[in-house]
């Protein structure tokens, strides 16, 4: 992995309640190349914004980091003080979140908001810092910057405020730009508008995108590799065809099955994946997905499956990959 | 054959805006101006638009949750839109809803038994035993069970609750569901599951939807007849395949272009996105309300307001290009 900006070795993070203990992601190791788009895909309580809260070491109140390391240019980000994490943050690592109308201060103009990041990280007076300012606005595509600048975020749209956050997030040309699930709360239009300026802007400035979403046309438009998640850990990895066009995983294929055909012109019927996802408060023993696989195996259900490769970037992690156990498999399908 | 379940014809709902000062004249937000179309008995229409475009307001109008402003809203052939509480009780028996949330539309304090059986206490069907009965047919209909019956909605996940509220909705045996974004807050795995079962109830119930939904791959899968609404008003209608095959309206093409195939080789190098905003509602623009996004915009567009017109069998938009 020599080009690799950040590296995820065997992370866990877990919940401590008063019930007990949660193991929101359970030893899961990729990482992200420079200048690449990585999307990571998983539906509600797979570990994806987990995972991401702790590059950024924003984990707060009873989760914390159990195991693994997170080695970002050569340095381990776990070790650092919480001092140094503000510097990295933001000069960095950035990020930008789902809800576009609620991670902007209501009270300051969307201007200063972005003036105050600029001031804060590279020590600029006020007047560059909005000279600046302006320069990003532009950049996100605001038009007429000179007088957004002093607008509130009420006075924007949603499309408008995510391309501001944008422009603050990408202010002191952060290395790693992490995305969790930036289109979500858009518009279909607008969503279109925000996946292209990301994509402009990663050739211009060369920087690598961690891209969080549970939508599979995002990632197939725009990310270059995909990390499949479930259960907190990785069911898959690869180049984004592989994930799409030869899935080594059963989630992997049902997700791919489940959505419908929008080329054909015949109604074929949806097909869907059985039962709901694990609940990660109970132990789980073997595969993550053994309760909703069609391919469930004894094996599945008591021993955790090991990586399997399909060349030299395609792994998945499913027993039926074994060349020695496939074959003896039950297929449950109806 | 087929015969209409619901038509509406012309509805406009308007909401009245705070006033610049005492004097000045009090503004309204026209959600929804004058819009028309008719649902088939066992059909399903899809309402397709970006948020703020009215669909819901559409979708909350039939089913009376407020009066509306002007038009008219025939059930069976019935005006309905004029109607006060106790003459409306009669509709809402057959009129029910599923919401986009799961999580705030099933009270936190019930059980999944109350939940389900409290439509019934309304309408006093059966007697308790009665209830119970029809509560656990119900659940079994949506892929749940007895064993449920005492839990409470926090215990579910999303899909789940998400039964529990189709269930809640049958109880009274309705002849109209309102599907308000069903699946928008559910997860991929868990979408077809509730979109095949939403099918199979409307098969063996004969039920008749109107889905809202911003979804447009999920819209044209679920249902037989679109509108596409824009600001307020419809811009296109007709059969799904029809809509999707041959889009008319700029706008509806915009929106089908701006879906993200899960396909990387479909996928184009770089993806068609609409320009600008939806401009305010309050002052929408004056001839087509699409003109400010519209790329084939003529002199003609900034003025006069472009009506429906059928340009084949059941399908009709609203573009002078036609």
């Amino acid at each position: 992995m020599k080009d690799s900006l950040l590296e995820v070795k065997d992370l866990e993070v877990t919940f401590f309640n008063r019930n007990g203990k949660v193991r929101a992601v359970r030893g899961i190791n990729f990482d992200v190349k420079k200048g690449e788009i990585l999307g990571i895909v998983g539906e509600s309580g797979s570990g994806k914004t987990v995972t991401n809260l702790s590059i950024m070491g924003l984990l707060k109140g009873t989760g914390k980091v159990t195991k693994g390391q997170i080695i970002y240019k050569g340095e381990n980000l776990l070790n650092k003080s919480e001092k140094e994490m503000l510097k990295i943050r933001g000069n960095d690592i950035a990020m930008i979140f789902q809800d576009p109308m609620t991670s902007l201060n209501p009270v300051f103009t969307v201007g200063n908001q972005i003036t105050d990041v600029i001031m804060r990280h590279q020590k600029l007076s006020r007047k560059e810092a909005k000279k600046k300012t302006i320069e990003m606005l532009k950049m996100v595509g605001i038009p007429s910057a000179e007088e957004r600048y002093n607008n509130y975020p009420h006075e924007f749209s949603g499309g408008m405020r995510q391309r501001a956050i944008i422009a603050m997030a990408l202010s002191c040309k952060p290395d790693l730009l992490i995305a969790d699930e930036p289109t979500t709360a858009l518009d279909v239009t607008i969503q279109a508008q925000i996946l292209e300026l990301l994509k402009e802007l990663k050739e211009k400035l060369n920087t690598s995108i961690i891209l969080i979403t549970h939508d599979l046309g995002v990632v197939a438009n725009i990310c270059s590799r995909v990390v499949v998640m479930y259960g907190g850990m990785i069911m898959e990895e690869g180049s984004v065809e592989d994930i799409f066009y030869t899935p080594l995983h059963p989630y992997t294929k049902g997700l791919l099955q489940s959505l419908p055909k929008t080329g054909g012109k015949m109604k074929e019927r949806l097909i869907p994946i059985k039962g709901n996802p694990p609940n990660l408060a109970n132990e789980i023993k073997g595969c993550p997905f053994a309760d909703r696989c069609p391919y469930t195996m004894d094996i599945c259900r008591e021993k955790q499956p090991k990586y399997y490769y399909d060349g030299e970037n395609h792994r998945g992690m499913c027993w039926l990959l074994d060349k020695s156990i496939n074959g003896k498999g039950e297929n449950h399908e109806e | 054959m087929k015969s209409k379940l619901i038509e509406v014809k012309d509805l406009k709902k308007y909401y009245p805006v705070k006033k610049s000062s005492i004097i000045g004249k009090t503004q309204y937000l026209k959600a929804v101006d004058g819009v028309s179309f008719y649902i088939n008995e066992g059909e399903t229409f899809g309402l397709v638009g970006e948020s703020g475009c009215g669909k819901s307001t559409v979708g909350k109008s039939i089913i009376r949750l407020f009066d509306i402003t002007d038009g008219e809203i025939l059930y069976r052939g019935k005006d309905i839109s004029k109607l006060n509480g106790r003459q409306l009780k009669s509709y809402r028996r057959k009129m029910q809803v599923i919401f986009q949330d799961p999580y705030s539309s099933l009270n936190p304090t019930l059980t999944v038994e109350e939940i389900i059986s409290e439509p019934l206490d309304v309408y006093n069907i059966g007697d308790k035993g009665q209830r119970r009965e029809r509560v656990i047919e119900l659940l079994e209909k949506v892929g749940l069970n007895k064993d449920h019956l005492g839990r409470y909605p926090h215990e579910f996940s999303g899909g789940q609750r998400q039964r529990i509220g189709i269930a809640r909705a049958l109880s009274i045996k309705p002849e109209f569901i309102l599907c308000d974004e069903p699946i928008s807050a559910l997860d991929v795995s868990i979408q077809a599951q509730v979109v095949n079962m939403l099918e199979d109830l409307q098969e063996e119930l004969g039920l008749t939807y109107l889905f809202i939904a911003h979804d447009l791959s999920m819209v044209r899968y679920i249902s037989h007849r679109i509108g596409v609404m824009y600001l307020g008003k419809l811009v296109e209608k007709g059969p799904s395949d029809e809509i999707y095959n041959h889009p008319a309206h700029p706008y509806t093409q915009a929106l089908l272009s701006s879906v993200l195939e899960p396909d990387p080789k479909m996928a184009a190098k770089t993806i068609k996105a609409l320009e600008g905003d939806v401009p305010s509602p309050l002052n929408p623009p004056k001839g087509c309300r699409f003109v400010t996004r519209c790329k084939y915009a003529m002199k003609k567009c900034y003025e006069i307001e472009p009506k429906l017109k059928e340009i084949s069998p059941d399908h009709s938009v609203a573009c002078h290009l036609y």
